[in-house]
């Protein structure tokens, strides 16, 4: 009654699935050897200096990244003080209001402009700001901020749409305005979530390096005020790597294993708030 | 609509419209920047390949051509490691492998593209050279691809960069693509005596092509624009040549090298001009990626 499924099938068969496990094997590989030679290349270069030092010269024993990390906090606050208002703004009003074909449009621009290259977005501050004004923390704050604010608004607008209709009927039916609905019981129903799309656009743009290397530029030393040329922990990875220098190199890693162990925590804790949804 | 809720509905509005406002004025900004060039050179300025700033000569064609050699190499090598982890991940896994496995591919994309150029340089440029390129070489060096010196960093290094960098782009994309394939299809194949691959292969690849399409050019539009890792990986010389061992320089890459030390006005247009070049390119191909899943996912 059954014929048997031949052997040349069966091999065939066997084959292919061998493969798929191996390409899925292949591709979990890079994310333990890049987490493994920070972690051990990282750690070495770990001290308080690091943290409270600013950069020595080649060849000079000490000196740490003190200046990029601060540098990098201005920045990410910066950025963070534009784009999230206006990030999470333009996220309420596709999920509250956002219907029909001019919605269509709107989605699609933010989706556009979150897959421009990151160095474009360099070169439109640069047009705009540095020109005028020189390399500032503001300038680089102001790039890394049109980077979030896609990011952001595409979060909020996926997160307010799972707030069931209901709750915005019960409160209109109270007789609140609109606006008092959304600010009032939509927003605050979905705080955590709203607060893990946050931090996932802030540890997308911390690492950024991109769109920093020509509006904050980089500091050797502390910048004494917002407008002057900034250090950030990215560039001065970016710059102590090419140094040729193997102290200079070191640093690098440690600044990589910082910078790493930032994203990552950030991803572990708002994969955990979410419930651990790994999938 | 009360006036409170008025004035609400038209802040929101503006900041909404105030994106496209931002896309907009990007694409002018950086035309108005590349004007000095595009008008000096016009359009030879995308078919020349030389560049230098002493003798005031530009032309973006070695930077096109790197950018193309390595975007090429990464999907040649992301696509089939993308489809068998998005594949096994979604259809034969176990749940106690899938969860981690795909926790896993979906850090790849946390990991900022400044450490894998740290890793690249300091690990993977020294793997290639001593291992992977002497290999090549002895075996397939009778291709011009495979010829020159041995470094690690040049064209074939800043691509395999590239592709480890788009397999989460690529996997979580086709992913979402296979999920939506009807469950009904898969039955039906197993009912009609496929085996496990030839379900696969004929109810789900088959069936979700056009969205894969889309995640593939999501992803080479990823590779495009991805500047520092392929900065410090490809050896930072514009040139065109065959061998994939040589030095190369990308559109991202130049911009990265120079910009901020541009020395003329005509070489800070010239260099805005690639990155007018860069962001239309990367417009279109995203622009299009979209197109094909937003379809697929219509006709599912």
């Amino acid at each position: 009654m059954f014929e048997r499924i031949s052997l040349r099938r069966r091999l065939v068969n066997q084959l292919m699935l061998g493969l798929l496990f191996a390409g899925a094997i292949l591709a979990a590989v890079p994310f333990f050897f890049i987490s493994w030679y920070v972690l051990q290349k990282g750690l070495g270069a770990l001290s308080v200096e690091f943290f409270t030092q600013t950069p020595v010269g080649p060849g000079q024993q000490g000196g740490g990244m003190a200046n990029a990390i601060v540098g990098s906090s201005i920045m990410l606050t910066l950025a963070s003080l534009l784009g999230i208002p206006w990030g999470m703004a333009a996220g309420i009003y596709l999920s509250e209001y956002g219907r029909g074909k001019t919605a269509q449009t709107l989605r699609f621009a933010v989706d556009l402009l979150t897959s421009v290259p990151s160095i474009v977005v360099g070169i439109f501050i640069y047009g705009v700001i540095v020109i005028h004004f020189g390399f500032s923390a503001y300038a680089g704050g102001a790039a890394l901020a049109v980077i979030m604010i896609p990011i952001v608004a595409r979060s909020t607008e996926e997160i307010l749409k799972l707030t069931p209709q209901h709750i915005r009927e019960a409160g209109l039916g109270l007789g609140l305005p609109r606006w008092r609905v959304i600010l009032r019981i939509v927003l605050p129903g979905s705080r955590a979530a709203l607060l893990t799309g946050v931090m996932l656009a802030l540890a997308r743009v911390a690492g950024e390096t991109a769109p920093l290397l020509f509006t904050a530029l980089g500091n050797q030393f502390f910048s004494h005020s917002l407008s002057e040329p900034t250090s950030s922990l990215p560039v001065q990875i970016y710059n102590f790597a090419k140094s040729g220098y193997p102290d200079m190199e070191a640093m690098a890693w440690g600044g990589a294993l910082v910078l790493v162990l930032f994203v990552f925590i950030i991803n572990l804790v708002t994969r955990a708030l979410m419930g651990m949804r790994w999938n | 609509m009360r006036s409170s809720d008025k004035l609400f509905y038209y802040l929101l509005k503006t900041l909404a419209w105030g994106v496209v406002g931002l896309l907009a004025a990007m694409v002018l900004v950086v035309l108005w920047m590349s004007w000095e060039a595009l008008g000096h050179f016009g359009l030879r300025f995308f078919v020349d390949a030389s560049w230098d700033s002493w003798r005031e000569e530009f032309g973006a064609l070695a930077f096109i051509y790197g950018t193309l050699v390595t975007s090429f190499i990464a999907v040649l090598l992301a696509v089939p490691v993308s489809l068998a982890v998005a594949l096994y991940l979604n259809e034969l896994a176990p749940p106690w492998i899938a969860r981690p496995l795909g926790f896993f591919v979906e850090m790849l994309a946390a990991i900022p593209s400044i450490v894998y150029g740290l890793w690249g340089l300091f690990v993977l440029a020294p793997f290639l050279r001593d291992h992977v390129q002497p290999l090549l070489a002895t075996y397939l060096g009778f291709l011009p691809f495979f010829q020159g010196p041995q470094m690690g960093v040049g064209l074939l290094g800043a691509g395999v960069i590239l592709a480890i960098m788009i397999i989460p782009t690529i996997a979580s994309i086709s992913r979402e693509v296979f999920k939506s394939v009807p469950e009904s299809l898969r039955e039906a194949a197993l009912g009609l005596g496929a085996t496990r691959w030839e379900m696969l292969r004929i109810a789900v690849l088959r069936v979700a092509l056009s969205g894969v399409m889309g995640a593939v050019v999501l992803g080479l539009g990823r590779a495009l624009g991805e500047t520092m890792a392929v900065t410090m990986l490809i050896g930072n010389r514009p040139q065109i040549v065959w061998s994939l061992f040589e030095s190369g320089q990308t559109m991202a890459s130049i911009l990265a090298n120079q910009y901020a030390e541009a020395d003329s006005s005509l070489h800070l247009s010239a260099l805005t001009a690639v990155g007018l070049a860069l962001f239309v390119v990367s417009l279109v191909i995203n622009s299009l990626a979209r197109w094909i899943i937003w379809r697929m996912q219509r006709v599912v």
